[in-house]
């Protein structure tokens, strides 16, 4: 268990170190420039324009339906590493169970194809 | 075990690892935004930058610097901590996938940080979260532009994350391991062993959402200098500015990176004789990424913009279905076939 552990211990120092350089040098960049704002500075952008209001308002909800469909065929994915690495162990059988499962998943993939869920007009 | 032998000198060859792997990539880097500019000016017949040092070489340490001296903006309406985070995450993200990135071998075993034995599935994980820094961003800046530009590059890597994963299972297939150094070994001798011939098809489809998961050219909608004038990071400035950046071009190094990785042969020389074997492996492999980044400035040079709808028809309607029946063409053939590689000892 502590070998297996041992492996990932570079990567914690290493997310350790990079993060440390990136907020060292955002800091720096604070510290060495002169700070002058104002309110004319620091509005939004929005083309020479006050902005009108808060940008956080209602947005197309195909970005929603994107992120769901997302989330389905990532979890297949994922799903599918082990069986690729055993596919040799599991042979006939792992092929075909497996088969099956993406059938039932193409199903689904034609059905939100035929509804539109893909269209971007 | 006293207390320098059992800690402090791990613990220095620990750093000195994560240094000799950080301050190359950082220098690549820099050479790369000067590479692309130069490359750009000779596709357009200009010259590109050449007043800066020789060959205008020293132009990104200028422009570095020029960042570094000018005022952080963060606007009014922004959430600070957030606004200021997201692009330190972004630049984490970018320089920890590097973690289990093989860059060679020699009889002591594999160069490389963390030879984990699910190397494929971090740099999945890793590449996942990244999509975290542009909407932390886009939400922060409390802008108009920045919150679309952001929603757009979510979307838009989202989707080119599932065939690059599907992609990456035929690779898994014919390698039989998670391990990014045994997927490299199972390419040994010779450029014909490399995995982009067997999988052609899906070593081009790798490569086109690869452009669009780093935001480059044709798919550069995110930034759409036209019409969203930068995308998500419009309302960044001075450093937090400059870490998205790096983090921008170390992603395409890191993409490069694992398209060798995966298709051509990581470190391996191209032919398996003695005198190109000689040549050490960080070589070939920085040789084999040059190359592919290259090919990044070349699609830029040459082909124009996607529109919003092609670019998500492309991803979900092209990609999709071809990489899934992919994954089941090839997995019949090579099982039928008797080409499975045998199954590895557990580690």
């Amino acid at each position: 268990m502590s070998e297996f552990l041992v492996e990932y211990l570079p990567i914690v120092v290493f997310l350790g170190i990079a993060l440390g350089l990136a907020s060292v040098m955002v800091l720096a960049s604070w510290i060495v420039a002169k700070q002058n704002p104002y309110s004319e500075k620091l509005a939004a952008y929005e083309c020479g324009f006050d902005a009108f209001d808060d940008s956080r308002g209602q947005f197309d909800v195909r970005f929603y339906l994107v992120a769901i469909l997302f989330i389905i065929f990532d979890l297949e994915v994922a799903f599918l590493f082990p069986w690729a690495i055993t596919l040799s162990e599991t042979k006939h059988f792992g092929f075909w169970s497996m088969v099956l499962f993406l059938g039932i998943l193409t199903v689904g993939f034609v059905y939100e194809w035929k509804k539109g869920a893909l269209e971007w007009e | 075990m006293g207390f320098w032998e059992g800690y402090v000198l791990p613990a220095a060859i620990l750093i000195g690892w994560i240094l000799v792997i950080t301050v190359p990539l950082m220098i690549g880097m820099a050479l790369m935004t000067w590479f692309e500019r130069k490359v750009l000016a000779a596709m357009m017949l200009r010259k590109g930058p050449n007043v800066v040092g020789p060959f205008g070489l020293l132009q990104p340490f200028a422009d570095g610097l020029k960042l570094l001296m000018k005022e952080t903006v963060i606007p009014s309406g922004a959430n600070r901590a957030v606004f200021l985070f997201a692009p330190i995450l972004t630049f984490t993200l970018a320089l920890v996938a590097w973690a289990v990135i093989p860059l060679g071998q020699s009889e002591s075993g594999i160069w490389v940080l963390s030879n984990i034995n699910v190397g494929v599935l971090y740099i999945f994980a890793i590449s996942s979260l990244g999509v975290y820094g542009i909407i932390m961003a886009g939400w922060a800046s409390n802008s108009r532009y920045a919150f679309l530009g952001s929603l757009r590059s979510a979307a838009q890597m989202v989707s080119y994350e599932v065939s690059i994963g599907f992609v990456i299972i035929t690779v898994l297939l014919a390698a039989g391991s998670l391990n990014l150094s045994e997927i490299v070994l199972a390419q040994k001798g010779g450029f014909w062993n490399w995995h982009w011939i067997p999988l052609a098809p899906m070593f081009i489809i790798f490569f086109i959402s690869a452009l669009a998961e780093t935001n480059r050219h044709p798919f550069d909608l995110p930034e759409a200098e036209a019409e969203l004038v930068a995308g998500y990071f419009v309302e960044y400035s001075a450093f937090p500015f400059a870490l998205f950046f790096l983090g921008e071009y170390i992603n395409m190094i890191m993409m490069s990176g694992i398209t060798v990785v995966l298709f051509m042969g990581g470190w391996l020389p191209p032919l398996d004789v003695a005198w190109l074997n000689w040549i050490p492996g960080p070589i070939w492999l920085a040789l084999k990424v040059a190359m592919l980044l290259f090919v990044f400035v070349w699609v830029r040079a040459t082909l124009p913009r996607y529109r919003y709808d092609q670019l998500m028809r492309l991803g979900w309607k092209v990609f999709l279905p071809i990489s899934l029946a992919a994954v089941v063409v090839y997995a019949g053939i090579m099982l039928y076939a008797g080409w499975l590689p045998g199954w590895r000892e557990a580690r």
